[in-house]
């Protein structure tokens, strides 16, 4: 078995999973320079309500073709009712206040959020149903199952999704121009209020199809789940450029990609001192490497050009 | 009717009173100009018409509708359109966007493009940098576009704050040229400036603002013959 090959094939699929929930990081940021701490958590919330009502549907009898995007539906309708009312209640009154304000309270959401999901669904893990029988290809050497193939599709469709509507739609044209100068838009006759709520529904919706997504990645939902998530996802959004839609997709494949072959290879680098359970460590490496030498990320502007 | 009408505005910041309780009124089809030294208070009354700044007491009435607490969004969609101090180009949309936005309330598609030709028309300069950013642009260039990107709304009402501000003396004649122009084609017209020779030369009327009172006001003719106008805003 070709062992660069596989890890680079589990990279790329762990990483576009980690670019589609460093987008959520990435757009909020990009129009509100607030580093949304609880985008982990609407993560969990999207895996634990689709794991749930999977579970319920394909028990009732569902076929699966049916109930997967049932789940789907369900977890993008309760994570954008999530992350609407996040924004109303817990960062909109913030809008002008000093920044450290709106940082703390997104943690103080993460932690809120964390918790109702622990007293609604407990602390045992809830386990992805066994919906799609799993099927293994051989690829040169390495292997690839039909689930992952089947999970990587998603995530760049819904990529793509996202891409056609900033760059292409009026609603993405107000995005931009409210991330570039928020006065300006609302003097073009931009409602300013409604795009940046339109941002949290875009973002929250992404983070419900990475929810399901990566609860069939891994085969288990936990309310505990978003919290490394969420700060891999925002390593990598910075890794990207924080801000940036390009960089928040390279960033995430790239982390994918690093913390793959990192999980290879760290029992040879170190001796076997350290096992592959320690492959959290490299985005939190990336993420001290970047903001020391390049916080505007890879593909970010110069902070000039943010006027 | 006036087209805008203000009474007894006031605008603060916190615990300063930048403008302290003015009237004034702008005809249909009128050029009037707002004339004052640094920190007098201009820029405040712009954006407080404008609806960047929340008037402290007073009323703007525009159009015969009370406007005082609508909303910046709300006053774009019915025609009230600010050219802002600084010009407020989107840095990382292209020209051409930049000048979409400027349509951004308005759905009669086969008339947006006309008035495209129209701005690419009167600033031939947009129409060749169209696909580059508006942040790599000339302060020149820039304030063609901030102008082009507002007429795109077509506003009823057009403020425009200090257009002449860093630009080299050739593009502030050509920027005057084009607000002599659209005034011209009937345009209802509230211009700030620094260089009051140059606002009073293309204005109708004039309006002296000092620490945020109106102090004078008059026939922009008569202004620029006044002594006390002269002395303390025309260097003569
Ligand atoms: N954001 C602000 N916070 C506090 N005070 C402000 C603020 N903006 C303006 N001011 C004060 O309000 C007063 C009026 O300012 P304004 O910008 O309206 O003047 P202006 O007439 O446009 O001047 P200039 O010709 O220099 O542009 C000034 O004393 C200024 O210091
Ligand atoms: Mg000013």
């Amino acid at each position: 078995m070709d062992v660069l090959l596989q890890q680079l094939i589990n990279g790329l699929i762990l990483g576009s999973l980690y670019a589609l929930v460093a987008l959520g990081y990435t757009m909020v940021y990009g129009i509100l320079e607030l580093i949304n701490f609880a985008h982990g958590e609407i993560v969990m919330v999207g895996a634990m309500v689709s794991v749930s009502v999977l579970a319920a549907l394909t028990a009732a009898g569902v076929p699966v073709a049916l109930a997967l995007p049932l789940a789907l539906a369900a977890a993008v309708v309760v994570c954008v009712v999530t992350g609407v009312l996040v924004e109303r209640v817990a960062y909109r009154p913030l809008r002008n206040a000093p920044r450290l304000a709106p940082l703390i309270t997104a943690i103080g959401v993460s932690i809120v959020l964390q918790n109702l999901a622990m007293i609604f669904w407990g602390r045992q893990y809830l386990s992805f149903p066994p919906v799609i029988e799993v099927q293994v290809y051989d690829v040169l050497g390495a292997t690839v199952s039909n689930v992952q193939i089947l999970i990587f599709v998603v995530a760049a469709l819904t990529m793509g999704g996202l891409l056609l509507l900033v760059n292409r739609t009026r609603l993405g044209r107000a995005m931009r121009a409210t991330a570039q100068n928020r006065e300006v838009a609302g003097l073009m006759g931009v409602d300013v209020n409604r795009v940046i709520a339109a941002t949290f529904i875009v973002g929250s919706a992404l983070a419900a199809v990475a929810g399901l997504l990566i609860a069939s990645y891994y085969g288990i939902a936990h309310y505990n789940m978003g919290f490394i998530l969420g700060l891999k996802a925002f390593s990598a959004a910075v890794l990207g450029g924080i801000g940036n839609i390009p960089g928040a997709l390279l960033g995430g494949l790239l982390l994918g990609v690093i913390e793959s072959l990192g999980a290879g290879y760290i029992g040879d680098l170190t001796g076997g001192f350290l096992g592959s359970h320690y492959q959290d460590i490299f985005a939190f490496l990336i993420l001290i490497l970047v903001l020391t030498f390049r916080p505007s990320g890879l593909l970010g502007e110069r902070v000039a050009d943010r006027a | 009717m006036s087209l805008l009408e203000v009474q007894g505005l006031a605008v603060h910041y916190g615990g300063i009173r930048a403008v302290k309780g003015i009237d004034l009124q702008v005809e249909e089809g009128e050029v009037v100009c707002l004339i004052g030294a640094n920190g007098a208070g201009k820029t405040t009354t712009l954006r407080a018409l404008a609806g960047l700044l929340p008037a402290a007491s007073g009323s703007i009435r525009y159009a015969g509708s009370e406007v005082t607490d609508l909303p910046v969004h709300a006053r774009a969609r019915i025609g009230i359109s600010l050219v802002p101090e600084g010009r407020g180009v989107f840095p990382r949309l292209t020209v051409a966007e930049n000048l979409d936005m400027g349509a951004y309330s308005r759905r009669d598609r086969a008339e947006i493009s006309a008035d495209l030709e129209h701005v690419y028309g009167l600033f031939p300069r947009l129409y060749e940098r169209r696909s580059q950013t508006g942040g790599t642009l000339s302060g020149g260039e820039q304030q063609m576009l901030s102008l082009g990107r507002a007429l795109m709304s077509r506003p009823r009402l057009l403020l425009l704050d200090e257009p002449s501000m860093g630009l080299a003396p050739l593009a502030v004649q050509k920027i005057f040229e084009t607000i002599r122009l659209i005034a011209a084609a009937g345009m209802t017209l509230l211009l700030v400036e620094q260089n009051a020779r140059l606002a009073l030369e293309s204005s109708r009327r004039g309006y002296v603002l000092e620490g945020g009172c109106i102090v004078h006001q008059d026939d922009a003719a008569a202004l620029l013959a006044s002594p006390r106008v002269r002395a303390a805003y025309l260097g003569a």
